[in-house]
Protein backbone atom coordinates (compact mmCIF):
# COMPACT_ATOMS: atom_id res chain seq x y z
CA UNK A 1 0.00 0.00 0.00
CA UNK A 2 2.97 2.63 0.86
CA UNK A 3 4.79 1.43 -2.20
CA UNK A 4 5.75 4.52 -3.72
CA UNK A 5 3.50 5.16 -6.82
CA UNK A 6 5.88 7.90 -8.51
CA UNK A 7 9.38 5.82 -8.49
CA UNK A 8 8.51 2.13 -9.90
CA UNK A 9 12.00 1.14 -8.94
CA UNK A 10 14.47 2.04 -5.85
CA UNK A 11 16.60 4.79 -6.45
CA UNK A 12 20.61 3.49 -7.16
CA UNK A 13 22.57 5.18 -4.35
CA UNK A 14 24.58 7.55 -6.92
CA UNK A 15 20.78 8.99 -7.85
CA UNK A 16 19.87 8.92 -4.21
CA UNK A 17 22.52 11.29 -3.53
CA UNK A 18 22.09 13.35 -6.55
CA UNK A 19 18.51 13.92 -5.78
CA UNK A 20 17.32 16.82 -3.04
CA UNK A 21 15.04 16.96 -0.46
CA UNK A 22 14.27 20.00 0.44
CA UNK A 23 11.51 21.91 2.95
CA UNK A 24 11.09 25.77 3.46
CA UNK A 25 8.48 27.09 6.33
CA UNK A 26 7.41 30.56 6.55
CA UNK A 27 4.85 31.08 8.83
CA UNK A 28 3.42 34.56 9.89
CA UNK A 29 2.20 35.77 13.40
CA UNK A 30 0.25 38.90 14.49
CA UNK A 31 2.16 41.62 16.39
CA UNK A 32 -0.04 44.57 17.48
CA UNK A 33 -1.79 44.95 14.65
CA UNK A 34 1.01 44.27 11.88
CA UNK A 35 1.97 41.15 10.37
CA UNK A 36 5.58 39.45 11.70
CA UNK A 37 7.29 36.58 9.98
CA UNK A 38 7.48 33.87 12.71
CA UNK A 39 9.11 31.23 10.66
CA UNK A 40 11.06 31.66 7.99
CA UNK A 41 13.07 28.43 7.04
CA UNK A 42 14.72 26.78 4.35
CA UNK A 43 17.02 24.35 2.48
CA UNK A 44 18.86 24.77 -1.05
CA UNK A 45 17.53 24.53 -3.92
CA UNK A 46 14.71 26.29 -1.99
CA UNK A 47 15.24 29.34 0.05
CA UNK A 48 13.14 32.06 0.85
CA UNK A 49 13.82 35.57 1.65
CA UNK A 50 11.89 38.13 3.49
CA UNK A 51 11.83 41.58 0.89
CA UNK A 52 9.70 43.69 2.76
CA UNK A 53 6.52 43.91 5.54
CA UNK A 54 4.81 40.95 5.15
CA UNK A 55 6.65 40.17 1.95
CA UNK A 56 9.03 37.01 1.14
CA UNK A 57 10.69 35.71 -1.99
CA UNK A 58 11.41 32.37 -3.18
CA UNK A 59 14.71 31.92 -4.22
CA UNK A 60 16.24 29.33 -6.09
CA UNK A 61 19.51 29.38 -5.38
CA UNK A 62 20.02 25.94 -7.34
CA UNK A 63 19.17 24.13 -10.33
CA UNK A 64 15.73 22.16 -11.32
CA UNK A 65 14.11 20.85 -9.79
CA UNK A 66 15.42 17.45 -11.07
CA UNK A 67 14.02 14.31 -11.07
CA UNK A 68 13.76 12.91 -7.67
CA UNK A 69 13.85 16.40 -5.95
CA UNK A 70 11.43 16.48 -3.55
CA UNK A 71 11.20 19.96 -2.70
CA UNK A 72 8.49 20.85 0.75
CA UNK A 73 7.08 24.56 1.12
CA UNK A 74 5.01 24.78 4.01
CA UNK A 75 2.65 28.24 4.81
CA UNK A 76 1.58 29.04 7.37
CA UNK A 77 -1.01 32.41 7.45
CA UNK A 78 -1.60 33.04 11.42
CA UNK A 79 -5.25 34.54 12.00
CA UNK A 80 -5.25 38.25 11.28
CA UNK A 81 -2.17 38.54 9.32
CA UNK A 82 -0.84 38.88 5.93
CA UNK A 83 1.49 37.49 3.94
CA UNK A 84 2.63 37.77 -0.17
CA UNK A 85 4.53 34.88 -1.52
CA UNK A 86 6.59 35.64 -4.77
CA UNK A 87 9.79 34.68 -6.36
CA UNK A 88 12.97 36.27 -8.32
CA UNK A 89 12.65 33.87 -11.52
CA UNK A 90 10.39 31.48 -13.04
CA UNK A 91 11.41 27.76 -12.42
CA UNK A 92 12.28 25.54 -14.92
CA UNK A 93 11.93 21.79 -14.21
CA UNK A 94 14.46 19.96 -15.41
CA UNK A 95 14.73 15.84 -16.25
CA UNK A 96 17.55 15.12 -13.56
CA UNK A 97 19.92 11.75 -12.91
CA UNK A 98 16.78 9.70 -11.14
CA UNK A 99 14.51 8.69 -13.38
CA UNK A 100 11.72 9.17 -10.86
CA UNK A 101 9.60 12.48 -10.92
CA UNK A 102 10.46 15.73 -9.41
CA UNK A 103 7.89 16.70 -6.89
CA UNK A 104 6.62 20.05 -5.57
CA UNK A 105 4.46 20.34 -2.53
CA UNK A 106 2.80 23.04 -1.16
CA UNK A 107 0.64 23.14 1.96
CA UNK A 108 -0.72 26.18 2.59
CA UNK A 109 -2.64 27.20 5.68
CA UNK A 110 -5.02 31.11 5.95
CA UNK A 111 -6.36 31.88 9.44
CA UNK A 112 -9.34 33.72 10.12
CA UNK A 113 -9.39 36.84 8.80
CA UNK A 114 -5.83 36.34 7.10
CA UNK A 115 -4.90 37.07 3.96
CA UNK A 116 -2.41 35.85 1.68
CA UNK A 117 -1.64 36.31 -2.22
CA UNK A 118 0.97 33.76 -3.99
CA UNK A 119 2.17 35.12 -7.12
CA UNK A 120 5.45 33.08 -8.37
CA UNK A 121 6.81 33.25 -11.65
CA UNK A 122 6.19 30.73 -13.80
CA UNK A 123 6.81 26.86 -13.81
CA UNK A 124 8.43 26.14 -17.35
CA UNK A 125 8.14 22.23 -18.01
CA UNK A 126 11.78 21.52 -19.93
CA UNK A 127 12.13 18.57 -22.55
CA UNK A 128 12.18 15.37 -21.08
CA UNK A 129 11.14 16.48 -17.35
CA UNK A 130 8.90 14.52 -15.08
CA UNK A 131 7.26 16.74 -12.76
CA UNK A 132 4.55 16.68 -9.81
CA UNK A 133 3.33 19.18 -7.94
CA UNK A 134 0.44 19.56 -5.58
CA UNK A 135 -0.70 22.02 -3.69
CA UNK A 136 -2.83 21.67 -0.41
CA UNK A 137 -4.41 25.26 0.87
CA UNK A 138 -6.89 24.90 3.46
CA UNK A 139 -8.95 28.72 4.23
CA UNK A 140 -10.37 29.31 7.50
CA UNK A 141 -13.75 30.55 7.02
CA UNK A 142 -12.66 34.08 6.23
CA UNK A 143 -9.78 33.89 5.14
CA UNK A 144 -8.71 35.64 1.95
CA UNK A 145 -6.35 34.50 -0.99
CA UNK A 146 -5.24 35.20 -4.53
CA UNK A 147 -2.83 31.81 -5.85
CA UNK A 148 -1.92 32.24 -9.07
CA UNK A 149 -0.31 29.43 -11.12
CA UNK A 150 1.39 29.46 -14.36
CA UNK A 151 2.49 26.48 -16.15
CA UNK A 152 4.50 27.14 -19.55
CA UNK A 153 5.15 23.93 -22.01
CA UNK A 154 8.78 23.86 -22.41
CA UNK A 155 10.87 26.86 -23.21
CA UNK A 156 11.27 28.42 -26.65
CA UNK A 157 10.58 25.92 -29.48
CA UNK A 158 10.86 23.02 -26.88
CA UNK A 159 8.10 20.09 -26.74
CA UNK A 160 7.86 19.87 -23.23
CA UNK A 161 8.12 17.37 -20.32
CA UNK A 162 5.29 15.52 -18.04
CA UNK A 163 3.60 16.79 -15.38
CA UNK A 164 0.76 16.30 -12.88
CA UNK A 165 -0.12 19.58 -11.11
CA UNK A 166 -2.81 19.03 -8.59
CA UNK A 167 -4.66 21.53 -6.50
CA UNK A 168 -6.81 21.74 -3.80
CA UNK A 169 -8.29 24.16 -2.14
CA UNK A 170 -11.09 23.84 1.41
CA UNK A 171 -12.58 26.13 2.90
CA UNK A 172 -13.39 25.46 6.65
CA UNK A 173 -12.64 21.75 5.56
CA UNK A 174 -15.51 22.16 2.96
CA UNK A 175 -14.09 21.64 -0.76
CA UNK A 176 -13.76 25.01 -2.79
CA UNK A 177 -11.90 23.92 -5.99
CA UNK A 178 -9.89 20.90 -6.84
CA UNK A 179 -8.24 20.35 -10.20
CA UNK A 180 -5.51 18.84 -11.80
CA UNK A 181 -3.34 19.86 -14.90
CA UNK A 182 -1.71 16.95 -16.84
CA UNK A 183 0.70 18.02 -19.24
CA UNK A 184 2.23 16.60 -21.69
CA UNK A 185 0.58 13.08 -21.75
CA UNK A 186 -0.10 11.83 -25.15
CA UNK A 187 -4.11 11.79 -24.57
CA UNK A 188 -4.33 15.56 -23.76
CA UNK A 189 -1.39 16.91 -25.55
CA UNK A 190 -2.96 18.99 -28.77
CA UNK A 191 -6.56 18.24 -27.63
CA UNK A 192 -8.71 21.08 -28.92
CA UNK A 193 -10.39 20.32 -25.38
CA UNK A 194 -7.67 20.55 -22.81
CA UNK A 195 -5.11 23.10 -24.42
CA UNK A 196 -5.80 23.49 -27.59
CA UNK A 197 -2.79 24.65 -29.26
CA UNK A 198 -1.93 27.00 -26.02
CA UNK A 199 1.92 26.84 -25.13
CA UNK A 200 0.89 27.92 -21.83
CA UNK A 201 -1.37 27.67 -18.53
CA UNK A 202 -2.68 29.85 -16.26
CA UNK A 203 -4.78 29.55 -13.04
CA UNK A 204 -6.06 31.89 -10.36
CA UNK A 205 -7.89 31.65 -7.98
CA UNK A 206 -9.22 34.48 -6.04
CA UNK A 207 -11.45 33.80 -2.73
CA UNK A 208 -12.39 34.96 0.43
CA UNK A 209 -16.00 35.77 2.40
CA UNK A 210 -16.35 38.34 -0.35
CA UNK A 211 -17.25 35.70 -2.87
CA UNK A 212 -19.60 33.62 -0.71
CA UNK A 213 -22.27 32.55 -2.71
CA UNK A 214 -24.70 31.27 0.06
CA UNK A 215 -27.11 33.97 -0.69
CA UNK A 216 -28.01 32.27 -4.04
CA UNK A 217 -27.71 28.60 -4.31
CA UNK A 218 -30.15 28.19 -7.30
CA UNK A 219 -28.60 30.38 -9.26
CA UNK A 220 -25.31 29.84 -10.85
CA UNK A 221 -23.66 33.50 -11.21
CA UNK A 222 -22.38 34.38 -14.57
CA UNK A 223 -18.79 33.87 -15.88
CA UNK A 224 -16.92 36.84 -17.51
CA UNK A 225 -15.42 35.59 -20.37
CA UNK A 226 -12.50 36.98 -22.89
CA UNK A 227 -9.99 35.89 -26.08
CA UNK A 228 -8.33 33.23 -24.02
CA UNK A 229 -9.71 33.73 -20.70
CA UNK A 230 -12.25 33.65 -18.23
CA UNK A 231 -13.58 34.54 -14.80
CA UNK A 232 -15.37 31.45 -13.46
CA UNK A 233 -17.49 32.07 -10.59
CA UNK A 234 -17.02 28.80 -8.16
CA UNK A 235 -19.80 26.73 -6.95
CA UNK A 236 -18.29 28.31 -3.13
CA UNK A 237 -16.58 31.81 -1.80
CA UNK A 238 -14.49 32.07 -4.92
CA UNK A 239 -13.68 32.70 -8.31
CA UNK A 240 -11.08 30.57 -10.82
CA UNK A 241 -9.29 33.18 -13.30
CA UNK A 242 -8.13 30.76 -16.18
CA UNK A 243 -6.32 31.51 -19.21
CA UNK A 244 -5.15 29.86 -22.13
CA UNK A 245 -2.01 31.46 -24.13
CA UNK A 246 1.25 31.10 -26.87
CA UNK A 247 3.39 32.82 -24.68
CA UNK A 248 4.18 33.69 -21.29
CA UNK A 249 3.45 37.30 -22.50
CA UNK A 250 0.08 36.84 -23.30
CA UNK A 251 -0.95 34.58 -20.55
CA UNK A 252 -0.01 36.94 -18.31
CA UNK A 253 -1.76 39.74 -20.28
CA UNK A 254 -5.23 36.91 -20.66
CA UNK A 255 -4.92 35.91 -17.06
CA UNK A 256 -4.93 39.88 -15.64
CA UNK A 257 -7.92 40.63 -17.26
CA UNK A 258 -9.18 37.49 -15.70
CA UNK A 259 -8.21 38.24 -12.42
CA UNK A 260 -9.35 41.69 -12.83
CA UNK A 261 -13.04 40.40 -13.58
CA UNK A 262 -12.35 37.91 -10.74
CA UNK A 263 -11.63 40.24 -8.54
CA UNK A 264 -14.74 41.96 -8.26
CA UNK A 265 -16.93 40.64 -5.64
CA UNK A 266 -20.47 39.58 -6.65
CA UNK A 267 -23.17 41.90 -5.89
CA UNK A 268 -25.26 41.09 -2.76
CA UNK B 1 -43.46 -5.80 -5.16
CA UNK B 2 -41.40 -3.27 -6.10
CA UNK B 3 -39.12 -4.16 -3.69
CA UNK B 4 -39.00 -7.68 -5.50
CA UNK B 5 -38.22 -6.11 -8.74
CA UNK B 6 -35.40 -3.90 -7.36
CA UNK B 7 -33.53 -7.36 -5.59
CA UNK B 8 -34.16 -9.78 -8.28
CA UNK B 9 -35.68 -7.98 -11.17
CA UNK B 10 -32.69 -5.54 -12.61
CA UNK B 11 -30.25 -6.61 -10.24
CA UNK B 12 -30.30 -10.07 -11.97
CA UNK B 13 -29.70 -8.41 -15.44
CA UNK B 14 -26.85 -5.72 -14.81
CA UNK B 15 -25.13 -6.24 -18.05
CA UNK B 16 -28.94 -5.12 -20.00
CA UNK B 17 -29.31 -2.43 -17.07
CA UNK B 18 -25.88 -1.21 -18.35
CA UNK B 19 -26.53 -0.96 -21.99
CA UNK B 20 -30.28 0.65 -21.23
CA UNK B 21 -29.00 3.25 -18.65
CA UNK B 22 -25.84 4.09 -22.07
CA UNK B 23 -28.08 3.79 -24.52
CA UNK B 24 -28.06 7.64 -25.87
CA UNK B 25 -32.45 6.60 -26.42
CA UNK B 26 -32.60 6.67 -22.76
CA UNK B 27 -35.18 9.42 -22.35
CA UNK B 28 -33.02 11.68 -19.76
CA UNK B 29 -32.25 14.50 -22.03
CA UNK B 30 -28.63 13.62 -22.99
CA UNK B 31 -29.03 14.18 -26.69
CA UNK B 32 -29.56 17.74 -26.52
CA UNK B 33 -26.31 18.39 -25.38
CA UNK B 34 -22.80 18.46 -27.22
CA UNK B 35 -20.28 18.78 -24.21
CA UNK B 36 -18.63 21.81 -25.84
CA UNK B 37 -18.37 20.43 -29.62
CA UNK B 38 -20.76 23.05 -30.91
CA UNK B 39 -18.83 25.73 -29.42
CA UNK B 40 -15.58 24.24 -30.83
CA UNK B 41 -17.57 23.69 -34.14
CA UNK B 42 -17.75 27.05 -34.32
CA UNK B 43 -14.72 28.27 -33.77
CA UNK B 44 -12.87 26.17 -36.10
CA UNK B 45 -11.03 24.05 -33.73
CA UNK B 46 -12.92 21.05 -34.64
CA UNK B 47 -13.64 20.83 -37.94
CA UNK B 48 -13.30 16.85 -39.23
CA UNK B 49 -12.79 13.86 -38.01
CA UNK B 50 -8.63 14.45 -36.94
CA UNK B 51 -9.49 17.20 -34.19
CA UNK B 52 -12.74 15.39 -33.53
CA UNK B 53 -10.26 12.18 -32.55
CA UNK B 54 -7.97 14.47 -30.24
CA UNK B 55 -11.31 16.45 -28.61
CA UNK B 56 -12.73 13.25 -27.33
CA UNK B 57 -9.67 11.53 -26.08
CA UNK B 58 -8.71 14.74 -24.49
CA UNK B 59 -12.29 14.84 -23.23
CA UNK B 60 -12.35 11.33 -22.19
CA UNK B 61 -8.71 11.71 -20.15
CA UNK B 62 -10.06 14.54 -18.14
CA UNK B 63 -13.55 15.30 -17.82
CA UNK B 64 -14.75 12.07 -18.29
CA UNK B 65 -12.49 10.52 -16.07
CA UNK B 66 -13.85 12.95 -13.36
CA UNK B 67 -17.40 11.95 -14.58
CA UNK B 68 -16.43 8.14 -14.18
CA UNK B 69 -15.07 8.51 -10.90
CA UNK B 70 -17.86 10.68 -9.02
CA UNK B 71 -20.43 7.94 -10.97
CA UNK B 72 -18.55 5.30 -9.71
CA UNK B 73 -18.36 6.56 -6.31
CA UNK B 74 -21.89 7.31 -6.09
CA UNK B 75 -23.15 3.93 -7.12
CA UNK B 76 -20.58 2.60 -4.37
CA UNK B 77 -22.80 5.11 -1.74
CA UNK B 78 -26.04 4.38 -3.15
CA UNK B 79 -25.47 0.47 -3.05
CA UNK B 80 -23.54 0.63 0.34
CA UNK B 81 -26.24 1.97 1.72
CA UNK B 82 -29.40 1.22 0.24
CA UNK B 83 -31.22 -0.24 2.82
CA UNK B 84 -30.01 1.07 5.67
CA UNK B 85 -31.02 4.46 3.91
CA UNK B 86 -34.23 3.46 3.09
CA UNK B 87 -34.52 3.13 6.10
CA UNK B 88 -33.29 6.22 7.36
CA UNK B 89 -35.47 8.31 4.78
CA UNK B 90 -38.97 6.33 6.51
CA UNK B 91 -37.95 7.50 9.84
CA UNK B 92 -37.12 10.98 9.19
CA UNK B 93 -38.66 11.83 5.98
CA UNK B 94 -35.81 12.78 4.40
CA UNK B 95 -35.60 16.15 4.63
CA UNK B 96 -33.12 17.34 7.75
CA UNK B 97 -29.98 19.22 7.13
CA UNK B 98 -27.08 17.08 8.20
CA UNK B 99 -24.29 16.17 8.97
CA UNK B 100 -21.73 13.35 7.14
CA UNK B 101 -23.32 10.22 8.75
CA UNK B 102 -26.75 11.38 7.91
CA UNK B 103 -27.62 9.70 4.29
CA UNK B 104 -28.97 12.95 2.55
CA UNK B 105 -26.46 14.63 3.73
CA UNK B 106 -23.13 12.30 2.23
CA UNK B 107 -24.96 12.84 -0.74
CA UNK B 108 -25.24 16.73 -0.59
CA UNK B 109 -21.10 16.20 0.48
CA UNK B 110 -20.83 13.86 -2.87
CA UNK B 111 -22.13 16.54 -4.93
CA UNK B 112 -19.71 19.13 -3.33
CA UNK B 113 -17.06 17.33 -4.26
CA UNK B 114 -18.17 17.48 -8.37
CA UNK B 115 -19.08 21.24 -7.65
CA UNK B 116 -15.46 21.73 -6.69
CA UNK B 117 -14.23 19.81 -10.10
CA UNK B 118 -16.38 22.06 -11.89
CA UNK B 119 -15.34 25.41 -11.90
CA UNK B 120 -17.34 26.53 -15.10
CA UNK B 121 -20.57 27.61 -13.88
CA UNK B 122 -22.33 26.88 -17.40
CA UNK B 123 -20.65 23.16 -17.03
CA UNK B 124 -22.01 23.05 -13.87
CA UNK B 125 -25.79 24.22 -14.82
CA UNK B 126 -25.43 21.72 -17.47
CA UNK B 127 -24.40 19.15 -15.44
CA UNK B 128 -27.33 19.49 -12.52
CA UNK B 129 -29.85 20.03 -15.73
CA UNK B 130 -28.88 16.39 -16.94
CA UNK B 131 -28.81 14.93 -13.73
CA UNK B 132 -32.16 16.00 -12.70
CA UNK B 133 -33.61 14.98 -15.97
CA UNK B 134 -31.72 11.56 -15.56
CA UNK B 135 -33.07 11.41 -12.17
CA UNK B 136 -36.44 11.91 -13.25
CA UNK B 137 -36.19 9.49 -15.91
CA UNK B 138 -35.03 6.96 -13.87
CA UNK B 139 -37.26 6.99 -10.73
CA UNK B 140 -39.81 5.81 -13.09
CA UNK B 141 -37.75 3.14 -14.78
CA UNK B 142 -35.99 1.86 -12.11
CA UNK B 143 -37.80 3.27 -8.49
CA UNK B 144 -35.71 2.42 -5.48
CA UNK B 145 -35.82 4.69 -2.53
CA UNK B 146 -31.91 5.83 -3.24
CA UNK B 147 -32.94 8.07 -5.82
CA UNK B 148 -36.09 9.63 -3.75
CA UNK B 149 -33.88 10.09 -1.02
CA UNK B 150 -31.25 11.57 -3.54
CA UNK B 151 -34.05 14.06 -5.13
CA UNK B 152 -34.91 15.34 -1.66
CA UNK B 153 -31.61 15.82 -0.67
CA UNK B 154 -30.43 17.77 -3.45
CA UNK B 155 -33.53 19.14 -5.06
CA UNK B 156 -32.30 21.52 -7.60
CA UNK B 157 -30.48 18.92 -9.70
CA UNK B 158 -27.55 16.57 -8.35
CA UNK B 159 -24.80 16.78 -10.85
CA UNK B 160 -25.39 14.34 -13.49
CA UNK B 161 -21.98 11.68 -12.91
CA UNK B 162 -23.75 11.20 -9.55
CA UNK B 163 -27.05 10.58 -11.28
CA UNK B 164 -25.73 8.61 -13.38
CA UNK B 165 -24.20 6.08 -11.06
CA UNK B 166 -27.34 6.43 -8.20
CA UNK B 167 -29.34 5.30 -11.14
CA UNK B 168 -26.95 2.68 -12.29
CA UNK B 169 -27.02 1.12 -8.75
CA UNK B 170 -30.60 1.43 -9.11
CA UNK B 171 -30.65 -0.41 -12.45
CA UNK B 172 -28.44 -3.52 -10.66
CA UNK B 173 -24.92 -1.68 -12.07
CA UNK B 174 -21.66 -1.90 -10.28
CA UNK B 175 -19.54 1.19 -9.85
CA UNK B 176 -17.24 0.04 -12.72
CA UNK B 177 -20.58 -0.58 -14.90
CA UNK B 178 -21.32 3.07 -13.76
CA UNK B 179 -17.93 4.50 -13.95
CA UNK B 180 -18.08 3.24 -17.77
CA UNK B 181 -21.45 4.23 -18.64
CA UNK B 182 -20.18 8.22 -17.28
CA UNK B 183 -17.06 7.32 -19.51
CA UNK B 184 -19.21 6.57 -23.10
CA UNK B 185 -21.12 9.45 -22.05
CA UNK B 186 -18.68 11.97 -21.83
CA UNK B 187 -17.31 10.89 -25.10
CA UNK B 188 -20.64 9.60 -27.48
CA UNK B 189 -22.67 13.17 -26.89
CA UNK B 190 -19.89 15.10 -28.71
CA UNK B 191 -19.32 12.73 -31.20
CA UNK B 192 -22.70 12.72 -32.29
CA UNK B 193 -23.14 16.41 -32.25
CA UNK B 194 -20.33 16.68 -34.28
CA UNK B 195 -21.55 14.45 -36.77
CA UNK B 196 -24.38 16.55 -37.03
CA UNK B 197 -22.93 20.08 -36.79
CA UNK B 198 -20.39 19.40 -39.36
CA UNK B 199 -21.98 16.48 -41.35
CA UNK B 200 -18.95 14.46 -41.12
CA UNK B 201 -19.43 10.59 -42.18
CA UNK B 202 -21.33 8.43 -38.88
CA UNK B 203 -19.59 5.61 -39.98
CA UNK B 204 -15.87 7.51 -39.47
CA UNK B 205 -16.97 8.94 -36.42
CA UNK B 206 -17.51 5.49 -34.68
CA UNK B 207 -15.12 4.35 -35.86
CA UNK B 208 -13.64 7.37 -33.90
CA UNK B 209 -15.31 5.72 -30.83
CA UNK B 210 -14.53 1.95 -31.35
CA UNK B 211 -10.65 3.11 -31.25
CA UNK B 212 -11.50 4.93 -27.79
CA UNK B 213 -12.60 1.97 -26.48
CA UNK B 214 -9.83 0.94 -24.73
CA UNK B 215 -9.71 4.45 -23.39
CA UNK B 216 -13.01 4.02 -21.89
CA UNK B 217 -12.22 0.68 -19.91
CA UNK B 218 -9.02 2.45 -18.66
CA UNK B 219 -10.76 5.04 -17.41
CA UNK B 220 -13.63 3.00 -15.55
CA UNK B 221 -10.57 0.93 -14.42
CA UNK B 222 -8.90 4.45 -12.97
CA UNK B 223 -11.79 5.54 -11.77
CA UNK B 224 -12.70 2.37 -9.67
CA UNK B 225 -9.08 2.51 -8.74
CA UNK B 226 -9.28 5.74 -7.12
CA UNK B 227 -11.93 5.00 -5.30
CA UNK B 228 -9.69 1.95 -3.36
CA UNK B 229 -7.03 4.37 -3.23
CA UNK B 230 -9.03 6.70 -1.19
CA UNK B 231 -10.16 3.44 1.25
CA UNK B 232 -7.01 2.75 1.62
CA UNK B 233 -5.13 5.86 1.57
CA UNK B 234 -7.36 8.22 4.03
CA UNK B 235 -6.63 10.13 6.00
CA UNK B 236 -3.38 12.62 4.77
CA UNK B 237 -2.10 10.24 2.96
CA UNK B 238 -4.46 10.42 -0.33
CA UNK B 239 -1.45 11.73 -2.27
CA UNK B 240 1.76 9.20 -2.94
CA UNK B 241 4.08 11.83 -1.17
CA UNK B 242 4.06 10.59 2.47
CA UNK B 243 3.48 12.84 5.31
CA UNK B 244 2.11 15.40 4.05
CA UNK B 245 -0.51 17.98 5.01
CA UNK B 246 -0.15 18.09 8.84
CA UNK B 247 2.49 20.88 9.19
CA UNK B 248 0.29 23.04 10.21
CA UNK B 249 -1.65 20.95 12.69
CA UNK B 250 -4.88 21.52 10.78
CA UNK B 251 -7.24 19.23 11.76
CA UNK B 252 -9.48 19.81 9.73
CA UNK B 253 -8.09 17.96 6.84
CA UNK B 254 -9.66 14.79 8.70
CA UNK B 255 -13.23 15.79 8.28
CA UNK B 256 -13.50 16.11 4.90
CA UNK B 257 -15.51 13.00 4.21
CA UNK B 258 -15.18 9.54 3.38
CA UNK B 259 -12.25 9.32 0.81
CA UNK B 260 -13.98 11.18 -1.87
CA UNK B 261 -11.23 14.62 -1.56
CA UNK B 262 -8.64 12.48 -3.52
CA UNK B 263 -10.60 11.71 -6.31
CA UNK B 264 -9.44 12.67 -10.10
CA UNK B 265 -9.74 16.26 -10.43
CA UNK B 266 -8.72 16.37 -14.37
CA UNK B 267 -9.54 19.95 -15.70
CA UNK B 268 -9.71 20.79 -19.31
CA UNK B 269 -9.02 24.75 -19.40
CA UNK B 270 -10.47 24.80 -22.86
CA UNK B 271 -13.94 22.99 -22.43
CA UNK B 272 -14.32 26.02 -19.28
CA UNK B 273 -13.61 28.49 -22.03
CA UNK B 274 -16.09 26.62 -24.88
CA UNK B 275 -18.89 25.87 -22.24
CA UNK B 276 -18.87 29.77 -20.99
CA UNK B 277 -18.81 30.57 -24.64
CA UNK B 278 -21.81 28.63 -25.66
CA UNK B 279 -23.37 29.77 -22.92
CA UNK B 280 -23.30 32.75 -23.91
CA UNK B 281 -23.70 32.41 -27.59
CA UNK B 282 -27.68 32.89 -28.55
CA UNK B 283 -27.65 31.20 -32.12
CA UNK B 284 -27.13 27.42 -30.84
CA UNK B 285 -28.44 24.37 -31.28
CA UNK B 286 -27.07 22.31 -28.31
CA UNK B 287 -27.67 23.29 -24.55
CA UNK B 288 -24.23 22.79 -23.39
Amino acid sequence: MTTPLLSPAPPSPAERAAAVTARAVIATRASGGHTRLETLRSEPPLTVRQTGPGLVHLVSTGAGPLGGDRLTLVIDVAPGTALEVRSVASTLVLPGPSPADSLMMIDAHVGAGASLRFTPEPTVLAAGCSHRMAVRLSLAEDATVFWREEIVFGRHGERPGRCRARFDATVAGRPLLRQELVVGHPEVEGSPAVYGDARCVGSTLVAGPAWDAAHDSKRERRATIGAGWAALPLAGPGVLASALAQDTVELRARLGRAEQAAAVPPER
Amino acid sequence: MQNDRRKGGMRGSPDAALLLLADSRLPAGGHAHSGGAEEAVRLGTITGPEDLARFLRGRLATAGLVSAALAAAACELASAGHDEQAAAHDEQTGGRDGQSDDPAGRWRQLDAEADARTASPAQREASRVQGRLLIRSARRIWPSPVLDLLAKAVPNGVHHPIALGAAAASAGCDPYQSALAAAYNAVTGPATAAVRLLGLDPVTVHRLLADLAPALNDAAHAACASLIDDVVMEPGAADPFGPYGTANGDAKGSTRGPGWPALPGHAAPALDLLAEGHHSNTMKLFVS
